[in-house]
C-alpha cells in the first residue's frame, strides 16, 4: 500500500500558496504509507537555454559551493544554485547534457534526482511530516505539484527506492500498487540503455515511460503501451511540466479520487486527502475509470481522457 | 438525538457510542458530523438505530451493519455496507468499488453512482444503484438483488450464482456465464418491491433481467464423481 496526491492549481493567484495547501495532502496519506515520503515540485522555471538539476549528496555538508564554482569555470557558464537539505537545485545556464555530463565526471557520488525546466524532486527515507518539515515544503510556491507516501512491499526502504522517480526531462512518476513483470522487463530495459538504480518495481515503470519517450512515443502514447506491457496493478500519476495526468490499470483495484473546482484540479488515494483544500465541500468528485488517462495541462484547462 | 462531531471524537468514541446501544437502547437517533472520509464509521453496529453521517465517508462505512439504518449524506469510500446483515444504509452520493461487497442481508441504496465490483459476493443483500455501476459487479454474486437504473460496466455478473440482476440502462459486457432472461411477472413483482423499498421512482417494465446460465463447472453434476 502506498499513497499518492497531487495537485494541480488552475488559479494562477494560489500559486504562492501551493506548498501550504499541498503538505495536509501528503501528511494525510502517512496511514497508507510511513516508511518514506517525496514529491515533485514545478515552477520557477529556467530559460530554454539553461537546465535545472536536483543534486543529492547523503553528506548534508557537502560542499556544493565547490561544485558551482567549478561548473561556473568549467563550462563558462551562469551558475546559481540553493540548498536544501541533502539536496541541491542548480540552474545553469547550458543544456541537459552537458550539465548531467559535468555531474557524473565531476562529482560521481551525486544523484541527479531530476532534469528539466521546471520540475524539482525531494525525498527522503521517514514520516511524511518530517519530510515535509525537512524541505520546508509548506513554504514552497509553484504552479502544481505530486508527491507519495511508501509503504515498500518489492524493495528496500531506501532513498533511492522512494517516490517520485525521474522519468526524462520535466517528467516524474508516483505509483500505488506493485508490477509482477519488473524483473523481466527491467532486464529488456536495461538492453536499451536505461539505467537502474535499485530493486524497485516502479522505478521500472518509470524506466519503461523514459524507453517509450525515448523512442518518440507522446505521454499519452507511451502510457497507453504501458497498460499493454506492465503487468500487476497500478494507480500513476505522473507529473509533466505543465500539468499531471492519471492513469488506473484495467483492474483498478488501487483507489483514486479526483477533485475539481475552478480553481484546482487534485487528485489523491482515498478522499481523506482533500478535505483540507478549500471549497472541497462543493468540488466536482470523482474516480477515475480503469484503463483511462486523464490529463491536465496548462493550455488545455479541461480534463481530458 | 445525540450529535457527534468526528473533529472533536474519535471513530473509535463513536463506534463504542453506537455498539453500547446493541446492549441498552438509550438513544435511536444519531447524528455524525464532520467525517472527513475517515474509515470505518458506524461500524458493526447492532441495533435499530438511525444514523445520519453529514459528509463523506472513507473506507467501510456501515460494514457489517446488523438493524440500524444508515444514512451517508455524501460520498462512501470503498466497502460501504460490507458485509452487512440486515438494516438499511443509503448514500445520497457516489460510493466507491465493493459496495455491499459480501452482504448477506438488509438493503443498500445508492442514489448516485458506484464503482467497481458493486456487490462483488453478494449474499443476500438488496442493493438499489440510481446512478451506474462499475466493471465486475456481482462478480459471484450468491444470493440477493443488484438493480441498476443506469448503466452496468464490463463483465457483468461473472461466475453469478443466484442474484438476480436488473439493468435499465447499457450493460458494457457481461460477465463468464452471466446471460440475459425473460422478465417474467414474479420478476416485475420483485424489482417494483425493491423499487418501492428503495424509494425510487422508475418503471419496472423498462428493465431487463440477467442471472446465471448455470454452465460452469460448480453446476454440472456430472462433477460430483470427482469428490
Amino acid at each position: 500500500m502506498c499513497g499518492i496526491v497531487g495537485l494541480y492549481l488552475k488559479n494562477k493567484a494560489l500559486e504562492s500558496q501551493l506548498g501550504a495547501l499541498f503538505e495536509p495532502m501528503l501528511i494525510a496519506m502517512t496511514d497508507r504509507g510511513p516508511d518514506s515520503a517525496g514529491f515533485a515540485i514545478y515552477g520557477d522555471e529556467v530559460a530554454d537555454d539553461s537546465i535545472k538539476l536536483t543534486l543529492r549528496h547523503a553528506d548534508e555538508n557537502y560542499d556544493w559551493a565547490a561544485l558551482a564554482e567549478k561548473a561556473q569555470i568549467e563550462l563558462n557558464t551562469g551558475v546559481e544554485w540553493f540548498k536544501n537539505s541533502k539536496v541541491a537545485v542548480f540552474k545553469i545556464q547550458t543544456s541537459a547534457a552537458i550539465a548531467e555530463a559535468f555531474v557524473a565526471r565531476v562529482a560521481p557520488d551525486l544523484l541527479i534526482l531530476s532534469a528539466g525546466q521546471s520540475i524539482e524532486i525531494l525525498k527522503e527515507v521517514g514520516l511524511p511530516v518530517n519530510i515535509a518539515e525537512t524541505f520546508n515544503l509548506k513554504g514552497m510556491k509553484g504552479s502544481h505539484i505530486i508527491g507519495h507516501t511508501r509503504m515498500a512491499t518489492e524493495s528496500a526502504v531506501t532513498m533511492e527506492g522512494s517516490h517520485p522517480f525521474s522519468t526524462g526531462m520535466d517528467l516524474c512518476l508516483v505509483h500505488n500498487g506493485s508490477l509482477s513483470n519488473h524483473n523481466r522487463l527491467r532486464e529488456e530495459l536495461k538492453r536499451e540503455g536505461i539505467v537502474f538504480e535499485t530493486e524497485n518495481d516502479s522505478e521500472v515503470a518509470a524506466g519503461y515511460l523514459t524507453w517509450r519517450l525515448q523512442q518518440g512515443d507522446s505521454l499519452n502514447e507511451a502510457l497507453t503501451s504501458s497498460l499493454k506491457d506492465l503487468d500487476g496493478f497500478f494507480t500513476f500519476t505522473i507529473g509533466t511540466r505543465d500539468g499531471f495526468a492519471v492513469m488506473r490499470d484495467p483492474i483498478a483495484c488501487k483507489p483514486a479520487v479526483m477533485a475539481e473546482t475552478d480553481d484546482y484540479v487534485a487528485m489523491a488515494s482515498e478522499y481523506q486527502a482533500l478535505t483540507t483544500l478549500p471549497g472541497i465541500e462543493n468540488a466536482r468528485i470523482w474516480e477515475p475509470e480503469p484503463a483511462t488517462i486523464y490529463v491536465w495541462e496548462r493550455n488545455s484547462q479541461e480534463g481530458a481522457k | 438525538m445525540k450529535t457527534i462531531n468526528l473533529t472533536e471524537q474519535t471513530v473509535r468514541d463513536l463506534n463504542q457510542a453506537l455498539h453500547d446501544q446493541a446492549i441498552e437502547c438509550t438513544e435511536r437517533e444519531w447524528e455524525v458530523l464532520e467525517p472527513k472520509g475517515q474509515h470505518n464509521i458506524a461500524c458493526g453496529l447492532d441495533q435499530n438505530l438511525s444514523v445520519d453521517i453529514k459528509g463523506p465517508t472513507g473506507y467501510y462505512c456501515a460494514g457489517m451493519n446488523k438493524k440500524a439504518h444508515v444514512t451517508i449524506h455524501g460520498n462512501a469510500g470503498q466497502g460501504v455496507a460490507e458485509n452487512m446483515m440486515s438494516g438499511t444504509v443509503r448514500v445520497k452520493g457516489d460510493a466507491s468499488q465493493a459496495a455491499g461487497a459480501t452482504a448477506h442481508g438488509g438493503l443498500l441504496v445508492i442514489e448516485g453512482n458506484a464503482a467497481a465490483r458493486c456487490g462483488i459476493s453478494m449474499k443476500g443483500v438488496d442493493i438499489v444503484v440510481k446512478g451506474n455501476v462499475g466493471h465486475m459487479s456481482c462478480f459471484m454474486g450468491q444470493a440477493g438483488s443488484l438493480v441498476v437504473c443506469g448503466d452496468a460496466g464490463d463483465a457483468l455478473g461473472d461466475s453469478l450464482y443466484e442474484t438476480h440482476i436488473y439493468v435499465k440502462g447499457e450493460v458494457k459486457s457481461l460477465g463468464a456465464d452471466c446471460i440475459q432472461k425473460e422478465m417474467r411477472e414474479e420478476h416485475i413483482e420483485e424489482l417494483t418491491e425493491l423499487l418501492n423499498r428503495a424509494g425510487v421512482d422508475e418503471d419496472p417494465v423498462a428493465f431487463k433481467r440477467y442471472g446465471s446460465a448455470r454452465q460452469l463447472y460448480n453446476f454440472k453434476v456430472d462433477n460430483t464423481s470427482a469428490y
